[in-house]
Order: C-alpha cells, then sequence, then structure tokens
C-alpha cells in the first residue's frame, strides 16, 4: 500500500509539473505585449522596453518559467497586471468562496445521488425507477448555464424566495450568507447529479444479482442489512471513482455557475483574468485548479485501493 | 410448396436479426427531426433570424410569434432554428477534430506500444488534468474568439479520451491472427494500421463520437455563453441565452427557447449513442438488458 502511494504522490507532482509547463506555454504564445497590454496602446518603445526588462521578458522562455515556477513552490504566485496586487491572497480569497459552494453541491451530489440510485435499483423496473431514469437522463441533457436560468427563472423571479446573484460575507450574517449560496449550490447539484445515481444504480442491481447477496438473504439477514452493509460497499467501487471526476467536473462547472450568479470565486476570477488580459492571474488559478482536480483524482484511487483488495494486496500496481 | 419456402426463407432470414433498440429508434426520430429542421431553417423559418424591428420587441408567445420575439424584436423562432444548424456544425467539427487527431494518436500508441505509448499516452493524461472546460478557456484565451476557433479548442479538448479508446481497441486488434498475418506478408506498418487494424476499430470509435458530439455542443454552447465562442449578432443558442440573461424576469421564452432545444437535441443523440453501443456489443446488451 506504501508503495502504491508513493507512486501515484510522484504521478500527481509530475502531471503539475507538466500541466505548469502547458499553461506557462500557452500563455507565453499570447499574442500582444504584456508590457503593451500594461502600459496602454500610446506607451512609446522606451517606455514598453523598461517594463519588458523589469518584468523579464526579454530574458530566455525557460528562465521566464523557471522564475515563475520557482516562484509558486516558495509561495509568490506574482502580482496581477490588472489589479497590481500580489494573486496569492485573491486567490485565497476566491478559492475559499470557491470550495464552500463545491464543497456544499459535492456532499449533496454524494447523499441525494447514492440515495436516488439505491432507491431506483431496489425499485428496478417499476414506475419510481423509471421516473428517476428519465429526470437524471433530463439532468444530462441541460447545460449547466440553462440550469442556472432556471434556477434563476424560479426561484428568484417567479417565487422571489432567493436573490438572483451576488455574494454575501458570512460577517453579514449566516443567513444572508446561506442564502446566495443555495442558487448556485441548486444549479450545481442538478447538473451532476445523474452520473452518481446512474452509476450506482445500474452497479447496485448488477451487484443484488450476485449469488452472495442471495446467499445473504437466505440466512434470514434484514434487507436493510443486506442493503446496506453487504450490496453497497461493492457497489460503491466504480461510484467512487465517478465521484473524484465529478468533483473536478464540479470545478469545471464553477466558471460558468460563479459567471451566471456573479458569485466571485474560482471560476469568475478566471474568467474576469481571460476578459482583462491578466495572464498571470489565469496561469495561477489554473494551475491551482489542475492541482485541486489532481488531489481528488489521487483521492479517489486510494480510497479505491482501500476498498479493493485486489489493489490493496497486489504487486503489478500502477 | 413456393408459400412454404418462402415462409421458411423468411423465417432464416429475420431469426439473427435482432430488434432495433427502443432508444435507437426514438433517438434516431429526435436527432433526426432537429438535423432536417436545422439543415432546412433558412426556408422553413418564419421571420428573418438578424432583422432588427423595434416595433415587435418582447412580445410574448402568440400565434404571429410562436415562441415569442428578443429584446430587437427578433423572432425567437428563426433565430432558434438557425441556431441549430450552428450547434450541430459545432458538435461535428470538434468530434472530426477529435477524431481526427486522436485516432491516429491511438493507433500508433497501441500498435508500437513502448516509448511512443508512454509518450503519447501520458500528454493525454496531462490535457485531462485539467477541467475540459478551463482547458477551452486557456486555449481560446490565446487568440480573439470566433466560432470556428472555439470548435477547433473544444475538438482539442475532447482528443485524449478518442485517443485512450483508439488506444485499447488497437491494443486488443493487436495480437489478432489477421494481424500477424498481415506482418508476415510483410505489409508496409502504414497499412497495416488504417486498412487492417482502423476498419475494426470504428464501431466503438464512432459510438464513442457520436456521444462525444453531445459533449461538444454542450462545451460549446457554454463557452460562447461565456462570450468566449460566437459573437452577436450570431444566433449561437449560447450566446442566444446569454443575451437573455438580463431580460429573464421580463421575457424568459428567450432564454427557454434555445436551452430547450438544446435539451432536445442532446437527449437525443445521447440516446442514439447509447442505444447504437447497445446494438454493437452485445455482451453489453445483456447487462443492460437487465436494467
Amino acid at each position: 500500500m506504501t508503495a502504491y502511494i508513493t507512486r501515484r504522490l510522484l504521478f500527481v507532482v509530475l502531471v503539475l509539473v507538466a500541466v505548469s509547463m502547458l499553461v506557462f506555454g500557452i500563455t507565453v504564445l499570447l499574442p500582444g505585449n504584456v508590457a503593451y497590454l500594461i502600459l496602454g496602446q500610446f506607451a512609446t518603445p522606451e517606455q514598453v522596453h523598461v517594463l519588458e526588462l523589469k518584468l523579464g521578458l526579454t530574458d530566455p522562455v525557460w528562465l521566464q518559467y523557471w522564475r515563475w515556477a520557482s516562484g509558486f513552490l516558495t509561495g509568490d504566485l506574482g502580482v496581477s497586471t490588472l489589479m497590481d496586487r500580489p494573486i496569492g491572497p485573491l486567490l485565497a480569497d476566491a478559492i475559499s468562496r470557491s470550495l464552500m459552494l463545491t464543497g456544499a453541491s459535492f456532499f449533496l451530489i454524494v447523499v441525494i445521488g447514492l440515495g436516488l440510485g439505491i432507491v431506483a435499483a431496489l425499485r428496478h423496473g417499476r414506475p419510481l425507477d423509471h421516473g428517476i431514469s428519465i429526470g437524471t437522463y433530463l439532468g444530462i441533457a441541460a447545460p449547466e448555464f440553462f440550469w442556472a436560468i432556471i434556477v434563476i427563472i424560479v426561484f428568484a423571479a417567479w417565487l422571489g424566495w432567493l436573490p438572483s446573484s451576488g455574494y454575501e460575507p458570512i460577517s453579514s450574517g449566516v443567513g444572508n450568507w446561506a442564502l446566495h449560496l443555495i442558487a448556485p449550490t441548486i444549479t450545481l447539484v442538478l447538473g451532476h447529479l445523474a452520473h452518481v445515481s446512474r452509476l450506482t444504480r445500474s452497479s447496485m442491481i448488477e451487484v443484488l444479482e450476485s449469488p452472495y447477496i442471495t446467499a445473504a438473504r437466505a440466512k434470514g439477514l434484514p434487507e436493510r442489512v443486506v442493503v446496506l452493509h453487504h450490496a453497497l460497499r461493492n457497489a460503491l467501487l466504480p461510484t467512487i471513482t465517478v465521484l473524484a471526476l465529478d468533483f473536478g467536473r464540479l470545478m469545471g462547472g464553477i466558471v460558468v455557475v460563479e459567471t451566471v450568479f456573479a458569485y466571485p470565486g474560482l471560476g469568475r476570477l478566471i474568467i474576469f483574468s481571460i476578459q482583462n488580459r491578466d495572464i498571470p492571474t489565469l496561469q495561477a488559478s489554473i494551475l491551482v485548479v489542475a492541482a485541486i482536480y489532481a488531489l481528488a483524482n489521487l483521492f479517489a484511487d486510494l480510497l479505491y485501493a482501500r476498498f479493493n483488495p485486489k489493489i490493496r494486496y497486489g504487486r503489478n500496481v500502477g | 410448396m413456393s408459400v412454404e419456402q418462402t415462409v421458411e426463407t423468411a423465417a432464416v432470414e429475420a431469426a439473427p436479426r435482432r430488434p432495433l433498440p427502443m432508444q435507437l429508434k426514438v433517438g434516431l426520430a429526435i436527432t433526426g427531426t432537429i438535423v432536417i429542421l436545422g439543415l432546412l431553417a433558412p426556408w422553413i423559418a418564419p421571420y428573418p433570424w438578424d432583422t432588427i424591428s423595434m416595433k415587435t420587441r418582447f412580445v410574448a408567445p402568440n400565434t404571429t410569434f410562436w415562441f415569442g420575439t428578443d429584446e430587437y424584436g427578433r423572432d425567437v423562432l428563426s433565430r432558434t432554428l438557425m441556431g441549430t444548424r450552428l450547434s450541430l456544425a459545432m458538435g461535428v467539427s470538434a468530434t472530426l477534430v477529435s477524431l481526427a487527431v486522436g485516432v491516429p494518436m491511438g493507433l500508433a500508441a497501441g500498435y508500437f506500444r513502448g516509448w511512443v505509448d508512454e509518450l503519447l499516452m501520458r500528454a493525454a493524461d496531462v490535457l485531462m488534468a485539467i477541467p475540459a472546460i478551463m482547458l477551452g478557456l486557456l486555449v481560446l484565451a490565446v487568440t480573439p474568439p470566433t466560432l470556428w476557433k472555439t470548435s477547433l479548442a473544444v475538438g482539442f479538448v475532447y482528443i485524449p479520451p478518442i485517443a485512450r479508446l483508439a488506444r485499447s481497441v488497437t491494443l486488443t486488434l493487436a495480437n489478432e491472427e489477421f494481424i500477424q498475418a498481415a506482418k508476415a506478408r510483410a505489409e508496409k506498418t502504414s497499412y497495416i494500421l488504417f486498412r487492417e487494424i482502423l476498419p475494426n476499430a470504428w464501431p466503438p470509435l464512432i459510438v464513442e463520437a457520436s456521444l462525444r458530439v453531445t459533449y461538444a455542443i454542450l462545451l460549446g454552447s457554454a463557452l460562447s455563453f461565456l462570450g468566449l465562442g460566437a459573437q452577436p449578432p450570431s444566433s449561437d443558442w449560447g450566446l442566444m441565452i446569454a443575451e437573455a440573461r438580463s431580460f429573464i424576469d421580463r421575457a424568459p421564452w428567450i432564454a427557454l427557447t434555445p436551452g430547450f432545444a438544446m435539451c432536445l437535441l442532446v437527449i437525443g443523440v445521447n440516446l442514439l449513442g447509447d442505444g447504437a453501443r447497445e446494438r454493437l456489443d452485445p455482451r453489453l446488451k445483456t447487462r443492460m438488458g437487465k436494467s
């Protein structure tokens, strides 16, 4: 198990190094001189040259990369070219707000998704199962921004229960803070519920038909124990991997949802930095997302190994 | 005598032919209708999609404008119909890009193994380490947005999954006898890859690609929604919904019409893909048959 964890950790580090090169490479290819962008189009060539020297833009690319990447390792993420503030604190605020949003959504997706999947599997072939299937099919079909629009129409325009956008810090009152979280959370949950519930359902159906479940029932165990202790443990295996992927998708989903609801998190920071050509902020944000994504995948692999003895004790793992 | 004969041959012919799965039929009907409507859009759209008319702003759905009009008085139905073409074009062209790059990558990785395999698949891992929409954003941040660049970016984003699938199919095919025979005949490697392996690898790839079309449509419209795809006055669905956001409490129909059109298209293609997969892969069919 230790060897397995070490290998996986090493792999995550390698992937992140490669991603950092990709992020750096793509944004270096950007047409239009960064110094020009900062100074505006009326800058004299001398001014541009001075700023280029100051920002180190005349150095070879590998040196620029090294400066940027080593800064990252020491916690110096650079300075936002647009806001003229260090990126670190800016990003930290955005991440904490985004994690509140994704955390709440993820929790609900796991609970509701597993619940729906289990219920559908137990009732499989009956009307309730079909209803859940159709509902989840709709969930996949509608893009997040359309779910967002529907949530706004129903809860903000129609019922008037929720604010249609914005964010309030906890300091302005827990109730107010939570109220602004609900609409984006509902949107994310609706769009991502389907994967978990459909997969749970199909793996539950498969497991429930296996001989060891029949044996457990034949022993006279109560159905609740059979379902929750015997069947669910095995049925969860494929679901765990999908959950990690879903967490990654949630990190992608926040871009759209935060934009629609004007929620000042990581996703909105990324869009904002693209619109304003704030390249250092964009690079740092995307790298952070990749890191969170990679860690989620790592965590899923470890959970998978924990539950699956074949990997836990296997020697040929990778 | 002759009647009996015909009955017998008919029975023999009918026996191995399985009925088309329900999903496939429904999916085909929905997708077919939308594709035809999209192709015929310029001729069947009741009004021009881009003519501004200030007298008919924000008209609610009625018998003249079935789905109402938008903030410039343009007919929402006509715009949605024209948008169908853009969405389909986006989905199909992006998927073709991923196939054109991903399939050769996967074939090479699965056939040559060794360092080629390692290099290509690790590259795929790196691309998959960033959520799809952010990879698309990263690519589009480099250039000013237009619709074709967005489809290129979306195609780029979905190269890795296609390459992985092509690789795994190639891995199993590479050990088959007919490949060994081709090697024994000293056929050229390109011949083996594209004439022997590729034709046998198509079925699973086509199914995967058809499902990828819906991902591409959704991602492309999300990018347009964020302002990094089609630009006004285009009637791209994502852009239409983005523009309708400001009037959501006054005129919800402007956003709802293209939104539901997109749902319908995605459901149709998904059903088509699921049905095709079920039909092509009998092992899966028995498993899914239980559900």
